[in-house]
């Protein structure tokens, strides 16, 4: 018993096939994890599904009977809700009146019945067990909150097949387990779930079954419980996934960086870095995890020289390069990207030189020096696969994936002895994080510091050899990876206190 | 040398849009009982017909070559610069002032001198603005425009009181040596036509500003920060000091319009001699979608509109004469966006 089948979708983009005679079958009740690379169509897919894009080709059965869904609101009716990634709340409403936007209660004479409203809320959310404040306002609420009022959103429109692009990176482990709590009980309440990730394991976790995309096509429909991890990465990526760089073991006790007591104001002029110290020694990666909003970004920012900071001192100790660091002498992979870290009006060649147009090797006296800006702007683009290959178009026409390979690919390409790394995998497909994790960690191996921030605990705990947990601006413990784990992370994240957790590995 | 590949398809939007413009000028010649064709013919036998008209045109179209590439410097920087007027008023005195300072100059660097003083005083013009944002985020329209009025006022203050010829309104001739020949004189072309060196220099002002955008590494810095500064900060470029650098060099270009006028034509300064160049110069810019190439087209467009306009003053009225350059400007720059637009979508956009 299918509550959707989607039948021989095909759909192009100036010529570009994202969806090739796509067939997916989603059974009522279940979970269905739908997983791919960056591009395999996936979200091309499910906004068909929702309406938001019109198939060139195929036929979607929804419980049954064909249907022709040409917007959103033919989905809604129909009892379709989708979760989009970036939420679509509006932060200075209450959670009430986001959740009865676009289909209000009204009283006789078009008055808003919002008590009314508030009523039917509260009853769903008792049977869903899905608590939050009626009357908070949005901009106050956590993200892993604001997603409950997006799936209670979809309920109040009596959703009976919920679609969830990409859920779970917004939220810290608690919030995850929450939200797998959740999931787990519309599908006990006989709901059924389509599920858009790129992580294997909340795959195995919650899945019932699973439909793996590539070059927008199926590569495989399998039941959960009859299929592995590395089945499902082989399908994704063609072939077996490399290993990872291994990371040598080093000790150099060789510090290059050192951050003393920063003290940094946010945007809003109010205290978020308060008094943090660390240092980083060569060969090293320290982590950093937090919630989003804790200072960890204002902390970067501060480092890197893009935030002045009210107190304290950040120093570069190593050959070349000594004092404060400047965008100059450190490798900086921003959080924001399209703010920072490339210019989209510029060309991917452009942007590749941004911020090391001034090196001797790419400019002499006040020229650029274009022909060697090529050669070296046609390696960046093979070694780390930007696509399409080419490096005269504009950065604005590339995915976003392929322009967070651009900025990767141009600060590790850059020799600097300190590394700061924000957030540098978010958006990339398996292939493409499995290829800047091996980066960093030869980064490490060749000798780097390297300051990590990932809100992908297992990303952290992989890749780092120490992990600072910031909470409310201040380091809440800093724990070396091989000793601590998601969960104890998760607690230190959310302002857990242990006296000795702190002197742990402080040394 | 590898520069970014010119590309003529930019001239369709606004050649198309340019006769359409051409046909509603018509109506409005209609509406006032004149015959479109004769009102028409003359507008482009007066400016084309001729070899006098097209020099004409061209000595128009210098000033507009200046103007028009202080305010794409300026927009390409992401900065707004209205301010051409004033920054050229001042520039265009001090050529002067330094182009009869004969005596204390050697002759063979007098036109240079009277040159360097006028890019000089635009780029003291512009730079005090571009301070001013830098330094107190005051915003730059606001100080350009301020600055006109005092650049024009004090200007006019000191022709009037000190330097002034009498019964002119003119400050005193500059030495021979500081002249800029006239092209008649040099080709035998444009007979009678003030048109003169200038010109040159206002191509190959075009064509630095080009060289300088796509293959310096400050012009580089530019456009970042006119694209978007927070990436350009990122990328260890001090953007308050851009921001300083950027209305600097385009107050310098509009401070060159002095050489066309008081060094090539009437060898000296008059008030109000610059007929609103300052300002025209932005359109002239937007119409060439602020490439440096694109102006040379852009000022000829704007030069047969001014002295066309100029001709057929004897059969319509004055007024109409300047609705009609006007709405001719306004209808271009409309068009042309439409044209663009529509161009896109007919090429499609590709996929995300």
């Amino acid at each position: 018993m299918y509550v959707v089948e989607l039948q021989e979708i095909t759909k192009a983009f100036a010529g570009v096939k994202a969806n090739d005679r796509v067939t997916v079958r989603v059974r009522k009740g279940d979970i269905h994890a739908l997983v791919g690379e960056n591009g395999a169509g996936k979200s091309t897919l499910m906004k068909i599904l929702y309406g938001m894009v019109e198939p060139d080709a195929g036929t979607i059965i929804f419980e049954g009977t064909e249907v022709r869904i040409g917007s959103p609101r033919t989905a809604i009716a129909l009892g379709i809700g989708m979760v989009h990634q970036h939420f679509m709340l509006i932060p200075r409403f209450t959670v009430a009146e986001n959740i009865v936007l676009g289909s209000e209660p009204s009283r006789r004479w078009g008055g808003l019945d919002l008590r009314r409203a508030e009523r039917e809320i509260q009853q769903l959310s008792q049977s869903y067990r899905i608590v939050v404040d009626l009357r908070a306002r949005i901009e106050t609420l956590s993200v892993g909150m604001q997603q409950r009022v997006e799936i209670l959103k979809t309920l109040y429109r009596r959703a009976e097949l919920l679609i969830l692009d990409e859920p779970t990176p917004v939220l810290t482990p608690q919030e995850v387990e929450e939200f797998f709590t959740t999931i787990r009980r519309l599908k006990t309440q006989g709901k059924t779930v389509i599920l858009i990730t790129h992580k294997l394991n909340e795959v195995m976790t919650i899945s019932d079954r699973v439909t793996v995309m590539r070059h927008g096509k199926v590569a495989g429909e399998l039941e959960t419980a009859s299929t592995s991890a590395r089945e499902i990465a082989r399908m994704m990526v063609g072939d077996d996934v490399g290993q990872p760089v291994q990371k040598v073991p080093r000790d150099s006790g060789e510090r290059v960086v050192d951050v003393e007591h920063v003290t940094a104001l946010n945007d809003r002029l109010l205290p978020a870095v308060r008094d943090v110290s660390f240092t980083i020694n060569k060969g090293e990666i320290l982590g950093v995890a937090a919630v989003e909003g804790n200072g960890q970004a204002e902390l970067v920012q501060a480092i890197t020289g893009l935030r002045r900071f009210t107190a304290g001192r950040v120093a570069i100790k190593s050959r070349g390069a000594t004092g404060r660091p400047s965008p100059r002498t450190l490798a900086h992979i921003p959080e924001d990207r399209i703010k920072f870290g490339i210019v989209l009006g510029f060309t991917v060649l452009e942007n590749l030189i941004l911020g090391r147009h001034g090196e001797r090797e790419f400019s002499r006296l006040l020229l650029l020096r274009w022909e060697k800006i090529d050669e070296y702007a046609e390696r960046v683009i093979d070694e780390f696969d930007i696509r399409p290959r080419r490096k005269d178009l504009p950065v604005r026409s590339l995915s976003g994936g392929n322009q967070q390979k651009v900025v990767v690919g141009r600060e590790l390409s850059k020799d600097a002895a300190f590394i700061v790394a924000s957030q540098p995998t978010r958006g990339l497909d398996i292939r493409a994080i499995d290829f800047v994790h091996s980066a960093l960690i030869k980064e490490r191996n060749r000798g780097k510091a390297i300051l990590l921030l990932s809100s992908d605990l297992a990303e952290l705990l992989e890749l780092a050899d120490r992990i600072a947990v910031m909470y409310e601006g201040r380091l809440n413990g800093i724990f070396h990876a091989s000793e601590t784990n998601e969960r104890e992370l998760g607690l230190y994240m959310t302002g857990f206190q242990k006296q000795h957790g702190l002197e742990a590995a402080q040394g | 040398m590898r520069l970014p590949r010119v590309n003529f398809y930019p001239l369709a939007g606004p050649a198309l849009a340019s006769a359409v413009s051409f046909a509603i000028g018509a109506l409005f010649i209609l509406a006032i009982g004149r015959s479109p064709v004769d009102v028409y013919g003359m507008f482009f036998s007066q400016t084309f017909g001729n070899s006098y008209g097209i020099g004409q045109v061209l000595f128009r179209a210098t000033p507009l070559m200046f103007t028009g590439l202080a305010a794409a410097i300026s927009f390409r920087g992401g900065l707004f610069n209205i301010g051409a007027e004033g920054q050229l008023t001042v520039g265009a005195f001090l050529t002067a002032l330094v182009g009869c300072s004969g005596p204390w100059i050697p002759s063979g660097l007098l036109m240079p001198a009277a040159l360097i003083a006028g890019i000089a005083g635009g780029a003291l013009w512009g730079a005090i603005p571009g301070f001013l944002k830098a330094r107190f985020g005051a915003h730059e329209v606001i100080n350009t425009i301020m600055m006109n009025f005092i650049g024009t006022a004090l200007v006019s203050y000191l022709v009037t009181n000190v330097f002034l010829v009498p019964a002119t309104v003119h400050t005193p001739t500059i030495a021979r040596a500081a002249e800029i020949p006239r092209l008649d004189l040099l080709t035998g072309a444009f007979q009678g036509a003030p048109v003169n060196l200038s010109l040159v220099l206002a191509l190959c002002a075009c064509y630095a500003t080009y060289i300088f955008l796509w293959k310096s590494r400050p012009g580089y810095e530019l456009r970042a920060t006119g694209l978007s500064s927070n990436a350009a900060a990122y990328a260890g470029i001090d953007v308050a000091r851009q921001t300083v650098h950027v209305l600097a060099v385009s107050g310098g270009l509009a401070g060159l319009v002095g050489s066309n006028f008081v060094l090539g034509y009437k060898h000296y300064f008059e008030l109000g001699f610059s007929e609103n160049v300052g300002f025209i110069g932005i359109a002239v810019a937007l119409l060439a979608k602020n490439h440096p190439l694109g102006i040379i087209a852009t000022s000829l467009f704007f030069g047969i509109l001014g002295y066309g306009s100029l001709t057929i003053n004897t059969v319509v009225p004055k007024e109409l004469a300047n609705i009609l350059e006007a709405i001719m400007i306004m209808f271009v720059i409309v068009l042309t966006r439409l044209v663009d637009r529509w161009m896109l979508a007919v090429q499609q956009r590709p996929a995300a």
